[in-house]
């Protein structure tokens, strides 16, 4: 009976995350169309999720072109379609990994940054006190925060698809000798702008997914250090989980 | 016996009019049926045993907790009615210092003390001059350009007591205003208070376990007990009421009719063991 309780509590759970994350949802929604908006709060928490997130997608991006480049370049070499290896690295950057791995570091990166914080302020009662100073915790802490991430991910994503490419190409053609000009013209020539928009809508999915489940996670944050710790464990896992998931159902949808 | 007025002159509306308030979280019924005036001008202080529910009371009338029944008026208006924007503009007459003060980490002083004059959009020059005064007013005006993490706990409140009046409410409550403080600080936060109180007439709301801060800085005195308002009492008369929870309270003894929940009973028990 144990195994069923556990099953239970489980299903329990996930039916209460989502509800949670719905409701921030529609509550966002709900109050985004209307004043106050905090544009000053916007732009710091765009500067902290973007700029601030930049090295370490950079690098994900250059790395992950690279080993692409590597490991396309040693599998084609087998029957002699190296020249495909720019096609390659170019298409899974930029319909799959660029959106994915961009949406995984910053999950890591800002979804626990805005669990921990908003979670520090709900239990030494900031939050509390923002709303005795007569202004909506809401529309100043979680709008700004979630309209940052959904905006600036796909941003994050452009620039990752880009220097993802530049690896996968400087890997061909200066470690394995590839022509350059075959490279570049098979990276362009079969790729459609439909490959570039879905990553790119699939990127804003992502933002906001770590947006709504950060925030969730900080302004219900309860029990002191601790439910702090809680809440940004989870808000992590559970974005991290949440991208790969809506990362099926997006791709079945744009590409079905 | 429960609730009833903190002693205005007849026919004065009161400034908070609490009526039949109830709140339960799950099983444990925190506030029942809890009535409470408090007349303009007046300052109030709500005693009572922890867990007594003194904390859900206060947030229950600045909104941050739904109660599940009752009335909270505040000069005859209902704000349990009020929608939450109506709700917010009514708090710009509100003040609020918080136990541990509840200084925004990311802010610095000046920024955290004018806060809520930045919000109604007046310019930087004037909130920060206005910040300064209220900082001068409570001893700290060299700390303005600090954070908040490097202030002590007895400037961080100083700090929370200027936020709370910087925008000039006109009701100011106080939660726990001195716990925590040693000695010499809590007489200074007292003493501000009282200041603050005589100056300028703001209607107080406080609730302490600090019986000595709570004889300086109110008028009257409520016990908070078994979730509902047992007694009112003038502040000079504290030390020589005869009711025997207000006794009990006042003489701290763990032995009496207070037994607020199952533990007082098996305390008790251990202690005649």
């Amino acid at each position: 009976m144990k195994w069923l309780t556990s099953i239970g509590t489980g299903v329990e759970f996930a039916f209460n995350r989502t509800g949670l994350y719905t409701m921030m949802l529609i509550q966002l929604l709900k109050k985004l169309p209307k004043p106050p908006w905090y544009g000053m709060q916007l732009l710091l928490q765009a500067e902290e999720v973007g700029v601030q997130s930049l090295p370490v997608v950079l690098l994900t991006a250059l790395f992950t072109g690279m080993v692409l480049a590597l490991q396309s370049y040693i599998v084609f070499h087998r029957f002699a379609a190296e020249s495909l290896t720019g096609l390659v690295v170019s298409m899974s950057l930029v319909r799959e990994l660029g959106p994915v791995l961009v949406g995984l570091m910053v999950a890591g990166r800002v979804g626990a940054s805005f669990a921990a914080e908003l979670g520090t302020m709900r239990v030494t009662e900031q939050i509390d006190a923002l709303w005795t100073l007569s202004t909506d915790p809401f529309r100043y802490l979680v709008t700004p925060r979630v309209l940052a991430v959904t905006l600036m991910l796909p941003l994050l994503t452009v620039i990752a698809d880009f220097i993802g490419i530049y690896g996968g190409y400087a890997i061909s053609v200066y470690v394995l000798d590839q022509n350059p000009v075959v490279y570049i013209d098979n990276t362009t020539s079969y790729m459609e702008l439909e490959d570039f928009y879905s990553g790119l809508v699939k990127s804003g999915v992502f933002g906001m997914l770590i947006g709504i489940i950060g925030c969730t996670e900080g302004f219900n944050c309860q029990g002191g250090a601790a439910g702090v710790g809680t809440a940004t464990t989870r808000a992590v896992v559970v974005s991290c989980m949440s991208i790969l998931v809506s990362d099926y159902f997006l791709t079945a949808w744009l590409f079905g | 016996m429960n609730g009833g007025g903190s002693g205005g002159v007849n026919g004065e509306q009161p400034r908070i009019s609490i009526r039949g308030l109830s709140k339960r979280f799950g099983d444990n019924i925190v506030l029942e049926d809890v009535d409470l005036d408090i007349m303009p001008g007046h300052s109030t202080t709500v005693i009572g045993m922890s867990g007594t529910g003194k904390s859900v009371l206060i947030k229950c009338i600045l909104g941050l907790l739904k109660p599940d029944a009752g009335e909270i008026l505040v000069d005859g208006e209902n704000w349990l009615t009020l929608s939450e924007q109506d709700h917010l503009m009514r708090m710009r007459r509100i003040g609020m210092l918080f136990q541990g003060a509840a200084l925004f980490d990311s802010l610095t002083v000046w920024e955290n003390v004018s806060f809520a004059l930045l919000r109604q959009h007046i310019g930087k020059t004037e909130a920060r001059k206005r910040a300064t005064e209220v900082l001068e007013w409570v001893g700290l005006h060299d700390v303005a350009d600090l954070m908040p993490a490097e202030l002590s706990g007895g400037m961080a409140k100083r700090v929370g007591l200027a936020r709370t009046i910087c925008h000039k409410p006109d009701i100011v409550f106080f939660d726990e205003p001195t716990t925590g403080l040693d000695p010499i600080m809590s007489d200074v936060i007292n003493r501000l208070i009282v200041r603050l109180h005589k100056g300028s007439g703001t209607t107080m709301l406080s609730i302490t376990h600090d019986l000595k801060s709570a004889a300086m800085i109110s008028d009257h005195i409520a016990l908070l007990c078994h979730g509902r308002i047992h007694r009112i009492v003038p502040a000079n008369e504290l030390s020589s009421d005869k009711d025997p929870m207000l006794r009990q309270f006042v003489e701290g003894k763990a032995q009496g009719p207070i037994n607020c929940s199952h533990w007082g009973k098996k305390m008790e028990e251990a202690i005649d063991r």
